[in-house]
């Protein structure tokens, strides 16, 4: 059995003294561990961080092997992070969320596109304003996986009314998007929606992005997580903070970077 | 082979890291050839230092003493503090003669994989510390990683209220390093490091 496929690194764990074994979001076979010797080693280490591209080739004798893979790095995105906070904070958490939520072996080529363009928006050479763009990209990222696993959030109409403007809610009985004047004798009892998810423009500032993380944060904890008897990754955990400690600071200022 | 003790000896000596079940056997066999010599002298100096091994109640580093050598010592600069992993690094740092301050291990990095958190680590007792006046200077030592530099954010947070400059390590290009062996993440950060000649 062999193959060869892009895959972005989700983690690695040391194996022996030097061996490593890795999990990769593959673009055509998913979420695939395997061996790659030297992998913990000096010199192939560093292709090892979480979010750096490699081209992957993996061999085992059966289907259902570990197998071991012999990678090539393609492009070091986590490198591209390292000084940045924010940015490191955004990596960590989406491929901890996708190590964590994505079942072994099963093909996800979406996330994978998804993952890889939030990853480029990450790592692109973008001034302090354009926080806007990664950020929201992540939010998308974590709908997109949400919908591939088969939890998707209806944010087009109104559930009840079925109008197409002045969506503010979510419900997070049904996962569906409710207008302004519909919910709001139940606002306590819904998330709030901001409104980039509604309209497809940006957020307008960090306190959207906090919103739209409270949002799918609580659909993958219900649906994913909770279903796989984990809690939300700690890295998630943590890039939520540092949004939310943005917000305390300047809760209606213009996006910007640290 | 040998008798039980023996083989209990190479098998113990099999788990030491670069040790394999092969060089522990010839480790062990120049042991046994070297009895007086040798390995008596081993024997007794592991046993002097596993009855006196303490984790060092201020830094954290493994020495003989509580507190530990470094911490004692009164020519060490008491305003600059490095924090580093593990006492692997405390010992490679120290192996450079570049640093002459003190230390603080925290005993690991954030690790989502490992479920490592900053409950696991040695982070409050840093910020006791980093609160003393004395104290000037906090140098994050953490490895390049994704995971030693999410720790070197986590911590730079937590000591935001302590009054002390926090610094961490620079990344680039090694020394006798040469650019067209150098992967692209080391180059950009080179590139983006760069400083005034």
């Amino acid at each position: 059995m062999d193959w060869s496929d892009e895959g972005i690194v989700l983690g690695a764990r040391k194996h022996g003294e030097s061996a490593a074994i890795v999990s990769l979001l593959t673009r055509n076979h998913g979420r695939h561990m395997g061996l790659v010797r030297g992998g913990a080693g000096r010199t192939r280490r560093n292709l090892m961080e979480p979010g750096n591209l490699l081209d992957a080739e993996w061999r085992a004798r059966l289907a259902d092997h570990l197998g071991t893979y012999t990678v090539e790095l393609d492009r070091a995105y986590s490198a591209a992070v390292l000084d940045d906070p924010l940015r490191l904070a955004v990596l960590s958490s989406a491929c901890a969320v996708a190590d964590g939520a994505l079942p072994e072996r099963e093909p996800h080529a979406t996330i994978f596109a998804s993952m890889l363009h939030l990853l480029g928006g990450l790592t692109r050479d973008n001034a302090g304003g354009e926080v806007a763009v990664w950020s929201a990209l992540y939010v998308r990222w974590e709908l997109d996986l949400l919908r591939d696993l088969g939890f998707g959030l209806d944010l087009s109409v109104c559930a009840a009314t079925g109008s197409e403007d002045g969506l503010a809610y979510v419900s997070p009985r049904s996962g569906r998007a409710v207008s302004l004047a519909a919910g709001e004798a139940y606002r306590d009892r819904l998330l709030s929606l901001p409104m980039f998810l509604a309209d497809g423009s940006l957020p307008a500032d960090i306190d959207q992005i906090a919103r739209g993380l409270t949002m799918t944060g609580f659909f993958l904890e219900r649906h994913v997580f909770g279903g796989l008897n984990k809690p939300l990754p700690a890295a998630r955990g943590r890039m939520v903070s540092h949004y939310q400690r943005l917000v305390g600071s300047a809760p209606s200022a213009t996006i910007s970077s640290k | 082979m040998g008798g039980a003790e023996i083989e209990r000896l190479i098998q113990l000596l099999s788990k030491l890291p670069g040790l394999g079940p092969r060089s522990a056997r010839r480790a062990a066999l120049h042991l046994l050839k070297r009895r007086d010599g040798l390995m008596l002298a081993l024997a007794q100096a592991l046993t002097a230092v596993a009855d006196a091994l303490h984790s060092c109640s201020l830094c954290g580093n493994l020495d003989t003493s509580d507190p530990c050598a470094i911490c004692n010592d009164p020519r060490r600069d008491a305003a600059t503090l490095c924090v580093i992993e593990d006492v692997a690094d405390l010992w490679a740092i120290e192996r450079s003669g570049a640093f002459r301050g003190r230390y603080h291990v925290l005993g690991g990095v954030l690790s989502a994989l490992d479920g490592v958190g900053p409950e696991e680590l040695a982070i409050a007792g840093l910020v006791r510390r980093a609160a003393d006046p004395a104290v000037k200077e906090v140098i994050l030592a953490m490895n390049a990683t994704v995971e030693g530099q999410a720790t070197v954010h986590y911590v730079t947070d937590r000591l935001a209220g302590a009054g002390v400059a926090v610094s961490r390590l620079a990344h680039g290009v090694p020394i006798g390093g040469e650019l067209d062996y150098l992967d692209d993440g080391t180059l950009s950060t080179a590139l983006n490091a760069r400083r005034p000649v």
